[in-house]
């Protein structure tokens, strides 16, 4: 397969380039410098010295091969200690997770094909293009020569009918699939996510349901592509043309299965495993030490605009970290109000909003999602509880062994926030929350 | 590829995920560099929870404290063995720690891609299930050509799914001299 975009981030470039570098020779030369594209965004904000190193890496190999899409940390320096965060999150070519980045700085597009070296890749299928994980052996290969063997997955397709309510959002939908499938439910296969339901979700949800995957084992996740796509692909491609692939009448499915969105509930992926299923409702007497709301299933601005409308005038029970999943996101924050919308003069942002219900606010980048160095803001510790929009509550995953986490959507984890315990957000819901443009534009 | 692979038993369970085998605080060592590398091997398996390290007991370490290699070759897997995230650092720290092979009832695609393409541990699917069957410590033999394992504590003989389309890539030692010999690359 001829590959369009190649994306590597600061844990797997540094790999990868010394594959690159040990099969193809000293002064070889990457295939294509406008095709790969690096997006430091694992351990940036640590004192660790050998993560700084790593970044040192990228950019010397960026220089080295005169790569033209690079979103540099340049706040993370040669002096030792945590690096200072950007202060303006409009004013850094710094973007955070790659996956969110990658849409939002134009290389994702209907029909190509994407690959990374990190598992979430897949979330560029919302888009409508086939996008998968790979290694560092291939991604070398990959950087060498622009191709890959690959071979065409089976398809599964998961129907849904109906709107989205206004207590659900994708991550309810994903942690029911994977909890009726488990989570070596697709291995192998393409998920595609196809009806009315999937077309009443704004983009972003959509990433949520593709990110997630790969928690189900599947080789990619895809969703049609509609006018919500195209207009932000057609703002934001840094090419200007693409092909449009369409479910085919008669079309064999490997599995098909169908939910009715007015009679889903709130879920909750309960420890230690995406599919270990539950309702919120259900696990309402689970007590939570913490709750987190970021990385790229759960960092998005409209995931920060759900939890702002739950969170809005009251305070947390417990210690609530957010990480916006990019800067732009971040930006976002400080910019648009709680219905999505540029906020007056008079009126708080969502970051306001959270900061004024006693959430602690990071940079943006993977943060705890994935544990990370000792000193990752928000990292578990110890033996605690934390409820979490993240995607994956492995036994260590998000720091502590010995930490239990449970999976949820931004709405139920800032009503968990709040009460203490695992809560259904349809008690703080009354209305649609509208997320304006938010996300799209 | 050797024909036959001998060696010590570590046996894990199901959904052995590759935060388990490698977790993600140790990813800031770069695999290009050998003296960082052979980190690799030390911290392998870390990751899994002390009750399920080494069944059907649990509690057996790995890796000895302050070592790089185990004192293990094969590991005895469940289902979806290497499912989550594609870090290659997963097969790779098996392979620092001195794993050959690894014998699941099936594996998460990118892991087992990892493994193949990388040339570091040779996956082997087995046609039953060998968790609760084999235990931590018995001595292995497995016979590739022939498709069979022998349990050599046991004198029980299982039987091995054959290695199918990724075999020539395999016996190349990974995607790049397969490349080679197929003339794709010079």
């Amino acid at each position: 397969m001829d590959v369009d975009v190649l994306m590597t981030h600061d844990i797997c470039g540094p790999g990868t380039i010394g594959v690159f570098h040990e099969k193809f020779g000293k002064d070889a030369k990457v295939w294509d410098p406008d095709r790969v594209v690096i997006i430091p965004d694992h351990y940036i904000f640590t004192k660790e010295e050998i993560c700084h190193r790593n970044i040192q890496i990228l950019r010397d190999f960026v220089k080295e091969q005169g790569l033209k899409y690079y979103y540099d940390p340049e706040f993370v320096t040669n002096t030792p200690g945590m690096p200072n965060p950007y202060k303006d999150p409009t004013k850094t070519n710094y973007k955070g997770v790659c996956h969110k980045a990658l849409p939002e700085e134009g290389h994702v597009r209907p029909g190509e094909i994407l690959l990374g070296t990190d598992s979430h890749t897949c979330t560029a299928g919302a888009f409508g293009q086939f996008a998968t994980g790979i290694g560092n052996t291939d991604a070398g290969f990959v950087l060498g020569t622009g191709k890959l063997w690959l071979k065409v997955p089976p398809t599964m397709k998961f129907l849904f009918h109906g709107q989205i309510p206004p207590y659900l959002t994708a991550k309810d939908l994903i942690l029911a699939v994977i909890g009726e499938i488990g989570v070596d439910g697709a291995t192998y296969r393409s998920m595609y996510f196809a009806g009315e339901g999937i077309s009443s979700l704004t983009l972003e949800d959509r990433m949520t349901l593709t990110n997630m995957a790969i928690e189900a084992g599947g080789k990619n996740g895809v969703c049609d592509v509609d006018e919500k796509t195209l207009q932000y692909v057609r703002a934001r491609s840094n090419r200007p043309n693409w092909e449009v692939f369409k479910d085919q009448p008669g079309t064999q499915y490997s599995y098909e299965h169908e939910w009715d969105l007015s009679t889903m509930e709130p879920m909750v992926a309960k420890p230690h495993s995406p599919d270990n299923k539950d309702t919120a409702y259900n696990c309402r007497d689970v007590v939570v030490d913490r709750a987190y709301i970021g990385s790229c299933t759960g960092g998005k601005i409209t995931d920060m605009i759900f939890a702002a409308n739950i969170l809005k005038g009251n305070k947390v029970k417990v210690k609530t970290f957010v990480v916006p999943g990019s800067t732009e996101v971040h930006a976002d924050m400080k910019n648009l109000n709680l219905r999505g919308v540029p906020k007056d003069s008079n009126e708080k942002s969502i970051e306001d909003i959270l900061i004024d219900a006693g959430c602690l606010v990071g940079p943006s980048g993977c943060s705890a999602c994935l544990g990370g160095p000792a000193d990752t803001f928000g990292r578990l510790q110890a033996t605690e509880t934390c409820i979490s929009t993240t995607n994956r509550n492995f036994p260590g995953r998000m720091g502590s062994k010995n930490a239990a986490v449970y999976l949820a959507s931004p709405l139920t984890v800032a009503a968990s926030a709040l009460t203490g315990k695992i809560t259904d957000p349809r008690d703080y819901i009354s209305a649609p929350i509208e997320t304006g443009m938010a996300g799209v534009l | 590829m050797q024909s036959v692979i001998t060696g010590r038993a570590y046996v894990l369970g199901d959904n052995i995920d590759t935060d388990q085998i490698i977790p993600a605080e140790y990813l800031s060592f770069n695999p290009a560099i050998p003296e960082e590398r052979k980190f690799f091997g030390m911290y392998a398996n870390s990751g899994v929870p002390p009750k399920q390290a080494g069944l059907p007991n649990g509690n057996v370490k790995f890796v000895r404290d302050n070592e790089y290699k185990s004192d293990y070759q094969i590991i005895i897997g469940g289902k979806n063995f290497g499912c989550g995230s594609s870090r290659e650092h997963a097969p790779l720290a098996l392979a620092e720690a001195g794993i050959k092979c690894v014998i699941a009832e099936f594996y998460a695609r990118i892991f087992f891609r990892n493994s193949v393409n990388g040339g570091y541990v040779v996956p082997l699917e087995c046609k039953d299930r060998l968790v609760g069957e084999i235990r931590t410590d018995d001595e292995l033999e497995v016979h590739l050509d022939d498709g069979y394992l022998l349990n050599k504590t046991t004198g029980k003989r299982h039987d091995l799914r054959p290695l199918g389309d990724v075999l020539p890539i395999i016996e190349a030692g990974g995607i790049f001299q397969y490349a080679r010999n197929a003339g794709m690359l010079k």
